[in-house]
């Protein structure tokens, strides 16, 4: 819809192009959950470096972490990415990435498992981790690497009815609080042909972990996972052994969509805030918006992110009629994130010294900005699968 | 027990909405709309009747244009069973309003309406007492706390003195105030079944109801600006300004 009068990005109207009444109602839920349960804290929350773990089961009774999944394991299969638009964009809108990185964990720890996995596993790890019960997590990322999957050095061998398992995995999200691991290892010879899946337990033995601190993400919990000499049954192989790489690359393009809805939410709220500050802030004897170098900054934030907006509803539409658009998730992943780059810094410019102070959206957000760019695939990835796709 | 639920598409209450240049009306053209809060808690009300097993029957009902069926969406996924949508592109006055709930209830014969105080975008606080004109039946506004006993039911009110409890025959009338509960979320799984459940579609001729508004709207236009306030130095000053300037004492 036309924009005319500015109030707020999270104001206006879903497209009715690409969004039906469903979309509108969770948008509701959603916009009055988080309202109530999650934006009030996200201060407390990020200085304390974690969230209360309630918080999986207050999202589970919404419906939050089971969207996707299939109903024989509790699960709410609507496939539509037009649903994980809403819910980036909601969860945006609250600023509090840190806190959606690892409530969302599963979202990247179960697929692979959903993919390969064998019934027994499925039913073990899938129900209790959507109910908000037990928390899934991802371990791909070495210290040695995390843009060269197929290159990664965890070993696992078997011996007897075990693999052992040597190694370790680096930034991984829910690392500390995780109670399934999807980890990846390297079972055969060279390169992604060599590459399973394990799933390795909180408990096991020789298995530790320890936190990280981060530049953003503080209610994120990061970890750098150890495994020396862990003990992993071989009824935890997820699918077939040496066949894991194609586990690992189900997660890529929901991931990489959900990023790409994050960053624009991040920067419409970067927006948002700076437009409300410039409009009450008087310098020089008019308000700041009245000056000429703040108004083109605001109209270059919309600039960009009207035109990120439009290419994530209209790449998240081919998604939805089956296509698989590489080039485009790739691209706009790295748009979306340099939009939030410059939002970002436009904003924390505009609040002037009140945008270095702790305890606002935009100071915080400008701290998220990196892991954006960095996570789920680079800026300088994306563009070189980008330019890999297209045979250049 | 058939329960109807009025619901009303309105602007979300985080929209700060404008009015339009030619100063005819708000502009909703590019607004976020939702369900109207107190209607919200007017749905949640029949449906925890509905669990406690006094109520059977849940029917949401709103009189809008045809995207009004989303709210009706909402109070189907809140719990309500089936929905009916008065469809009309005219901009309805609370009496209006009345008189089409007062068609439906001849047709279901509820035993109680349930309907918010107000609406926060005209916040008229009318339809509920005139639908109760209309029917006949009994009436209590701004309920706090409902419970039943048969064949009638006992409503705490919020009145400015404090709580004042009335008895009512059914079937009966209740308009909801803020602190009669607080709503249950919309969940995933439930706006997914919503979509199973049926929404009749009715129009204000097929009702028989005409709904020419019977006041005029001359202009819409914002508030004025608040002025900087200033800090006075003492009593004496403050109570001059008050006396000589602001004119509100004399
Ligand atoms: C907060 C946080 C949470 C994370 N959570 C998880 C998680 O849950 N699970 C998980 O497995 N991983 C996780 N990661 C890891 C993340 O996926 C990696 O950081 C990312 O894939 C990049 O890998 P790397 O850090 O090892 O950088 P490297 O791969 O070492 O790359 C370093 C730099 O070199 C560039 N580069 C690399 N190769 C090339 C090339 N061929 N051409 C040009 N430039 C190149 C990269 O773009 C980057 O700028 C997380 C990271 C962070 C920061």
């Amino acid at each position: 819809m036309a924009l005319s009068e500015f109030d707020s990005w999270f104001n206006q109207p879903l497209s009715p192009l690409y969004y039906n009444e469903d979309h509108q109602a969770w948008r509701n839920t959603l916009r009055r959950f988080i309202d109530a349960e999650i934006a009030p804290f996200v201060d407390e929350w990020e200085e304390a470096g974690t969230f209360p773990k309630d918080v999986y089961k207050k999202a589970a009774s919404i419906g939050l972490l089971q969207m996707g999944y299939p109903e024989q394991y509790g699960g709410i299969p609507v496939g539509d990415p037009f649903f994980a638009v809403v819910t980036a964009m909601e969860q945006g809108r609250a600023g509090g990435g840190g806190l959606y990185a690892s409530l969302n964990s599963h979202s990247i720890g179960l697929p692979p498992i959903l993919a390969l996995a064998n019934d027994d596993i499925k039913e073990r790890v899938i129900p209790p981790v959507i109910a908000g019960e037990k928390i899934a997590a991802l371990a791909i990322t070495e210290p040695s690497g995390g843009s060269d999957v197929a290159n990664l050095c965890t070993i696992a061998r078997r011996e007897g009815d075990h693999y052992i398992v040597n190694g370790s995995k680096m930034f991984i999200t829910s690392g500390m609080r995780a109670d399934y691991y999807t980890v990846a290892v390297r079972t055969g010879g060279e390169g992604a042909k060599g590459i399973s899946l394990l799933l390795i337990e909180k408990d096991f033995p020789g298995f530790t972990q320890t936190p990280l601190k981060k530049m953003g993400w503080w209610a994120s919990d990061t970890a750098a996972l150890y495994f020396d000499d862990c003990k992993v049954p071989l009824s935890n192989l997820i699918g077939e052994e040496n066949k894991g790489f194609s586990g690992i690359m189900v997660n890529f393009n929901m991931e990489r969509l959900g990023i790409i809805a994050t960053a624009n939410a991040l920067a419409m709220v970067c927006m948002d805030d700076a437009v409300a500050w410039a409009r009450e802030r008087k310098t020089f004897g008019k308000r700041l918006m009245d000056h000429q170098v703040i108004r083109h900054k605001i109209a270059e934030m919309t600039k960009r992110i009207l035109a990120t907006q439009a290419l994530t509803e209209q790449t998240a539409w081919q998604m939805q009629q089956g296509q698989t658009p590489i080039v485009e998730l790739s691209l706009l992943k790295v748009q979306a994130t340099e939009t939030l780059e410059y939002c970002a810094r436009e904003a924390v410019q505009i609040l002037g010294g009140a945008g270095f102070i702790r305890g606002n959206k935009v100071e915080r957000i400008y701290r998220d900005v990196r892991v954006y760019a960095i996570g789920g695939g680079s800026e300088e990835i994306m563009r070189d699968l980008a330019a890999r796709q297209l045979k250049l | 027990m058939k329960i109807l639920v009025a619901v009303k598409r309105v602007a979300d209450y985080n929209v700060k909405v404008r009015a339009k240049s030619d100063q005819s009306g708000p502009d909703l053209t590019n607004v976020k709309m939702a369900i109207n809060p107190f209607c919200e808690i007017a749905v949640e009300e029949a449906v925890r009747l509905k669990e406690k097993g006094v109520a059977t029957e849940v029917i949401a009902v709103s009189i809008g244009p045809k995207v009004a069926q989303e709210q009706i969406r909402t109070a189907l996924a809140l719990g309500a069973d089936r929905g009916i949508l008065i469809e009309t592109d005219v901009a309805m006055e609370p009496l209006a309003i009345a008189k089409c709930l007062k068609q439906i209830c001849d047709k279901e014969s509820p035993d109680m309406v349930l309907l918010g105080k107000q609406a926060i975008d005209g916040d008229n606080n009318q339809t509920g007492q005139m639908l109760g004109a209309l029917t006949g039946y009994a009436q209590a506004t701004f309920a706090s706390e409902i419970t039943f006993d048969g064949a009638s039911a006992s409503v705490i009110r919020e009145v400015d003195g404090g709580l004042q409890t009335l008895e009512l025959k059914l079937p009966a009338i209740v308009t909801t105030d803020l602190r009669l509960n607080e709503p249950r979320y919309a969940s995933l799984p439930n706006i997914m079944k919503a979509k199973k459940k049926p929404i009749d579609v009715l129009t204000t001729e097929e009702l028989g109801v005409d709904v020419t508004p019977r006041t005029k709207l001359l202009k819409a236009e914002p508030p004025a600006e608040r002025k900087a306030g200033i800090k006075v130095e003492d009593v004496a000053q403050l109570v001059d300004k008050l006396k000589n300037e602001a004119k509100v004492i004399v």
